[in-house]
């Protein structure tokens, strides 16, 4: 028995190509492509403008002004004609900004609102096998990295490919053979390109995993401000931090060194190319292929082709962020549910006593040895069951089982004899509720975080559920009641007001089989004993199981589970397990004699 | 908080914009020389390729021989020209970036060194949330508009010579460019003012929409657990949409503006055409001269919009910056003491009429006059019901707060008179919510402490905890996850109590650091305890636990109710009755109501 399970990670990134990732990025959202046609119009009118009219101005300036005496009448009409395409352009631009804004915010709205659920329909396990900060940034940072480029370089290379055609139409005219010598310049850097991408592409995933680091070892400084005071570990903090900041710093300027030594590349390329051309071309001239005007009007037509190259490397930095951040949003939407729902083929199981039943069940956990082996019980409805054992013996395992928070490497759990596989988590999640070990509040009142539960519930609703649950007396202590601002997970509140919190907030969920999983462990005896009482009046008719290792709980259950290291050891009734020699004989004497000695 | 573009708003970001110059003055210096190399050598390029036109191509045609020396003059220049432009422009981006970043780090270390030093209260008040973007996004915004700054500068330099190279060449033709450029400011200017405000507010929901995520990701299990993942989508959702819709009003200015700002030069050099045709037709400049001018303009086109670059980021700089100094300005520093504390063995502790409230509101007191000692080598037990101020109280013994009045002494020695990292020296608290770091078992039972495995392992073993280490795959060095995830509860309160005694402390604090413990190994670890020569306060509810204790101090209401020896409060006082035999009584009731079946049976 060690087989060694490979758990389900995030995909760090999507595979595919780049081509490949910004297709499947665009096809996830219908809005992008609503009204693209005439989005698309537009920005041919747009395009078309800004492409012919440098080209245009300049060619103005060459015939215009290059000839022995300028002509004064076609300037004036062709700076008329320049005007009107100017304005034209311009409206056209911002009628297509507009639309492509929009078209572009709602479909990253839609990514990230996918990717967001996404995230929630993983399992426990897989979340936990990324850091949160890096998870957050996959709905957040990584999506806004998708917009400049959809808004402003995706048409910028569009732009920059018309000119460069453009100008190459026009150099054609004038001389195929220096035509060719441009392009023999540029070529080079042309599939040279691809590998300064990739260069650039590490470079920028440094950067984002050292920021992830910075961020991570910063969120400590915060959320760990407690223990660092209390143990007096400022200093080392301090350096960790120094360190995971100064690494990102460093990371940074690399990848800036390499976008500026790439930047400038062009202006390299494009003097090499200008200075063949004056020689090439003076020796074309000489042999009587080539006037001077036309030259010199080559000469300046290299700009209108210079320009856009130079645009386009700066949209690669654009593009390659994109790419980057289409594929880290891909990667999510990637990843498998392996804890999936079997949603409309799912069984709808019908509200009422339940029963539960573990067959043959084995858990390991992603790379480690099994924690759970071969549990086999069954849980008849209406039962109160108390699940104890050894810190670290499987109890809080069973419990995730149970929820189906994870599925069992082999074995099946069922309930009311259908494979928990099989049903519908719209339907498990109403029937069976657990209460988490470490009772989680968002921030908000004391009435948001118990209404939860149960949306839509009214405040005499909550009122009643704390009441019911012996918390009345609680509730009137606060100076605000159900108005009392929890703080951020719950820490502007006492450990056990917070774990009072989240068992009445189950509680109000009305489930067929509250699972409580340590769930008043630091509340004080008076109101946990208070709180047992109330929920086994209220539990009658359903099926109730306690972890806890106040072994008050087991006393009063119906039944009791003894897990040791992974196994089912004992199980029944209290008074039977007591007189048997074994594992809960010993629990039980050492918790008599902590309790009351 | 909408910043509106007001004068003082560009003034406060000027001055930010001097801080970063101060700061990092050689590297701008660097950065901004490059950029005029960048100026220059764009005007001189051109010019470059005028000399070439000029000198070597045209007399090679009207000579029908090239004229080898002018030729390669003329290449020469070109090719230096357009060698040191692009080390211009990558110096000026290097640079840039490097004085950005520098910065970008610097305000990041100082914020978070300021996180470290500033005493707890101050951080219950702040959320953990806007904490974590002053570090990271508040301190990116502060710095963003240094990377545009040097080409900036650069262009104002490019302007300056424009300008008097136009009057030079045409008055005439330099009024159409002093109209031109200026209409070029002011609409940037105009086109700030009215995006500030909108780009201010989708920072603000893209803050939020990141807080949410967060949030919701953290409290994964509890949204699971109760099937809300519905619900939290839609909460999602429409905070994004939210943010959609910002993003898109900031859009449709910027898409206004962006058409206007491009369009505008290119206009310009059509003013300058069709002005300069006349000219040209009265004989006032020559053709050259036109080409000339109309070709600066091109070349002043796309640089000028750096200084509309700087401006756009001026406001949300002027708003990072503004957060991240509230950090750095945040007073209310613990004040440290020079006093040591000498000697060893246990600690004497002594509280005094100490009060404490969270708000600001010093009628709604936590703690209320509370007051007891405990001689050296002694365990004081602190009982009370949920909520009735132990956490608070504990927190003031080790200083992790200040009490509102009152004073806790160790060893006599008021905690405040203390000199820095003293009190850590001497007291270890086990707090009631175990935190542990995405670190390694070692680094988070040692905390940088330098102490050999030997240690680790000893203080591993009182806690009971050497058994499970042992059996995980890496031992030591295996990495626990964030914040724990991959141990169980119980394993985690373990670690951290190991934490503290790996330490020796001569005062040890609990703070109910077995609740997650099975009682068979709590017996063990508090039996484990009575031999170290500490002096104890603990937190519990646990008979066996309360009954180590010399002492018990009963607390209700934050206030002391009553204290002396378990024995005497169970005879005296009802409350702490109540609280500690409810196990008892629950069992003996039971019994009771089942003897009683067993008669009507
Ligand atoms: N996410 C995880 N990844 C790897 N191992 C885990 C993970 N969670 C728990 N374990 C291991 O599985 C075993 C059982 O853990 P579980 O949480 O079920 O114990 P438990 O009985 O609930 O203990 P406790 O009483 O301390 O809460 C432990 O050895 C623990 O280290
Ligand atoms: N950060 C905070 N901000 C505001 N109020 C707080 C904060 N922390 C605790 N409180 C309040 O102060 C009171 C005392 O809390 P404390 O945590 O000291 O109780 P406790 O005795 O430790 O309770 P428990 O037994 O549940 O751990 C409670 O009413 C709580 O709501
Ligand atoms: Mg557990
Ligand atoms: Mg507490």
């Amino acid at each position: 028995m060690s087989q060694v399970v490979e758990g389900t990670r995030i995909s760090r990134n999507a595979e595919g190509s780049a081509l490949g990732t910004v297709r499947r990025g665009l096809a996830l959202t219908p809005e992008f492509r609503k009204g693209l046609l005439g989005t698309l119009a537009l920005a041919v009118a747009a395009t078309a403008g800004k492409i012919i009219v440098p080209i245009a101005v300049q060619q103005t300036i060459d015939t215009g002004l290059q000839s022995a005496t300028p002509d004064l009448a076609y300037i004036s009409r062709a700076v008329g004609l320049c005007a009107v395409a100017v304005l034209v352009t311009m409206l056209a631009g911002y009628a297509m900004n507009v639309r492509l804004y929009r078209a572009t915010e709602s479909s990253l709205a839609t990514l990230r609102v996918r990717g967001f659920r996404h995230v929630h329909d993983l399992s426990v396990l897989t979340q936990n096998t990324e850091r949160r900060g890096a998870l957050v940034s996959r709905v957040t940072g990584d999506v806004d990295q998708i917009s400049t480029f959809m808004q402003w370089g995706g048409l910028m290379i569009i732009v920059a490919c018309g000119q460069v055609l453009v100008a190459t139409v026009l150099m054609l005219v004038y001389s195929w053979q220096l035509t060719l010598l441009v392009w023999g310049c540029f070529l080079p850097l042309v599939i040279a390109l691809p590998r300064f991408q990739r260069w650039l592409s590490s470079a920028y995933t440094t950067v984002r995993e050292r920021t992830g680091d910075m961020l991570a070892a910063v969120s400590e400084s915060v959320v760990g401000a407690a223990v660092i005071r209390a143990y007096g570990s400022e200093r080392r903090t301090g350096e960790r931090i120094d360190a995971a900041i100064e690494a990102n710093r460093r990371a940074q300027i690399r990848a800036q060194k390499i976008v500026a030594t790439v930047f400038p590349l062009t202006e390299v390329v494009a003097a090499v190319a200008i200075s063949g051309i004056v020689l090439l071309g003076v020796h074309l001239g000489l042999g009587g292929h080539i006037t001077a005007g036309r030259l010199v009007a080559f000469l300046f037509l290299i700009t209108l082709f210079v320009s856009p190259l130079q645009i386009a490397t700066e949209v690669l930095n654009e593009a390659q962020n994109a790419v980057a951040g289409w594929r880290r949003v891909l990667g999510v939407l990637d990843t498998p549910p392996d804890v999936a729902d079997p949603g409309q083929d799912g069984v709808e199981l019908p509200r009422g006593p339940i029963s539960v039943a573990f067959e043959d069940v084995t858990f390991a956990y992603p790379g480690g040895e099994p924690v759970l082996k071969e549990v086999t019980v069954t849980v008849p409805p209406r039962t109160r069951v108390a699940v104890v054992g050894e810190t670290g013996s499987g109890k809080t395992t069973f419990a995730k089982l149970l929820t189906r928070l994870m599925d069992p490497v082999s074995g099946r759990v069922t309930v009311d004899g259908v494979d928990l596989r099989r049903v519908c988590f719209s339907s498990l999640r109403e029937r069976i509720v657990m209460v988490p070990q470490d009772g989680f509040l968002f921030d908000g009142t004391l009435a948001d975080n118990i209404r939860y539960g149960k949306p839509g519930a009214t405040d005499e609703e909550i009122t009643l559920a704390l009441t019911e649950l012996g918390l009345a007396d609680w509730l009137e202590g606060l100076p605000d009641g159900l108005e009392t601002k929890v703080g951020q997970r719950g820490e502007s509140l006492s450990a056990g007001e917070r774990q009072l919190v989240a068992l009445a907030r189950a509680y109000l969920a009305d489930p067929d089989l509250l699972l409580l999983d340590e769930a008043t462990s630091a509340v004080d005896p008076a109101t946990e004993v208070r709180l047992a009482r109330a929920l086994e009046g209220v539990t009658r008719g359903r099926t109730a199981i306690t972890i806890a290792h106040r072994l008050s709980t087991a006393e009063n259950a119906d039944e009791v589970l003894v897990f040791d290291a992974g196994r089912l050891v004992q199980r029944g009734p209290h008074a039977e397990l007591v007189r048997q020699d074994g594992v809960y004989a010993d629990l039980h004497a050492s918790w008599v004699s902590a309790a009351r000695t | 908080m909408a910043t509106k573009v007001t004068s003082a708003v560009m003034r406060e970001g000027l001055s930010v914009l001097g801080v970063a110059i101060r700061a990092e003055w050689a590297v701008f210096t660097a950065a901004v020389l490059s950029s005029a190399v960048y100026g220059g050598m764009t005007v001189a390029s051109a010019w470059a390729l005028g000399w070439a036109a000029e000198n070597a191509v045209l007399p090679a045609f009207a000579q029908g021989r090239a004229a080898a020396g002018a030729l390669w003059t003329g290449v020469l220049l070109i090719l230096g020209t357009a060698l040191l432009k692009a080390i211009g422009i990558a110096g000026r981006r290097i640079w840039a970036g490097t004085m950005q970043y520098n910065m970008q780090a610097r305000s990041r270390r100082e914020v978070t060194r300021q996180y470290l030093r500033l005493p707890l209260a101050w951080h219950h008040r702040h959320p953990t949330g806007q904490l974590l973007s002053n570090a990271s996004s508040d301190a990116e915004a502060a710095w963003a508009p240094l990377a545009p700054l040097p080409m900036a500068v650069g262009v104002i330099v490019m302007l300056l010579v424009a300008a008097v190279a136009m009057v030079v060449t045409d008055p005439v033709l330099a009024l159409v460019g002093f109209l031109i450029f200026p209409a070029i400011a002011v609409l940037n200017l105009v086109y700030q003012r009215r995006l500030s405000p909108l780009a201010t507010r989708a920072q603000q929901l893209r803050a939020e929409v990141s807080e949410i995520a967060h949030e919701s990701f953290d409290g994964a299990l509890v949204v699971k657990t109760l099937g809300r993942e519905e619900e939290e989508t839609e909460r999602f959702r429409r905070r994004a949409h939210e943010l959609r819709d910002a993003n898109i009003a900031v859009g449709r200015v910027r898409g206004l503006f962006d058409p206007l700002l491009e369009a505008l030069p290119t206009l310009g050099v059509l003013v300058v055409l069709a002005v300069g045709a006349h000219r040209l037709a009265g004989g006032s400049i020559s053709s050259g001269e036109l080409v000339q001018v109309a070709y600066l303009f091109t070349l002043l086109a796309f640089p000028i919009r750096a200084l509309g670059w700087v401006l756009a980021e001026l406001p949300r700089s002027v708003v990072g910056w503004r957060r991240v100094r509230q950090v750095l300005e945040a007073t209310g520093s613990m004040e440290y003491g020079q006093a040591r504390l000498q000697g060893d063995g246990a600690a004497a502790l002594e509280v005094k009429e100490l009060s404490y409230a969270y708000g600001e509101d010093p009628e709604r007191l936590v703690l209320r006059e509370v007051g007891f000692e405990v001689p050296a080598g002694r365990t004081v037990a602190l009982v009370g019901p949920t909520g009735s101020g132990k956490s608070t109280l504990v927190q003031t013994l080790v200083r992790l707060v200040d009490p509102l009045a009152g004073q806790v002494r160790l060893d006599g020695v008021d905690l405040r008179e203390i000199a820095y990292g003293g009190i850590a020296e001497s007291v270890a608290l086990v707090p009631q919510q175990t935190f542990l770091f995405d670190d390694t078992v070692r680094g988070n039972v040692t905390l940088g402490l330098p102490v050999d495995d030997q240690e680790v392992w000893a203080a591993l073993r009182l806690a009971q905890a050497d058994g499970f280490v042992s059996r995980l795959p890496q031992g030591l060095d295996t990495r626990v996850g964030e914040r724990g995830a991959t141990l169980s509860g119980g394993q985690r309160q373990r670690l951290a109590l190991a934490r503290a005694v790996v330490r020796r402390p001569r005062l040890l604090i609990l703070d109910d650091a077995t609740s997650s413990v099975d009682p068979q190994v709590e017996a063990r670890i508090l039996q484990g305890l009575r031999g170290e020569s500490a002096t104890v306060v603990l937190v519990a509810y646990r008979m066996a636990t309360i009954a180590l204790a010399d002492e018990v101090i009963y607390l209700e209401h934050g206030r002391v109710v009553d204290r002396g020896t378990h024995e005497q409060l169970l005879a005296r006082c009802q409350g702490y009755r109540n609280l500690v035999t409810a196990y008892e009584r629950e069992e003996a009731e039971r019994a009771a109501v089942e003897a009683g079946e067993g008669v009507s049976a």
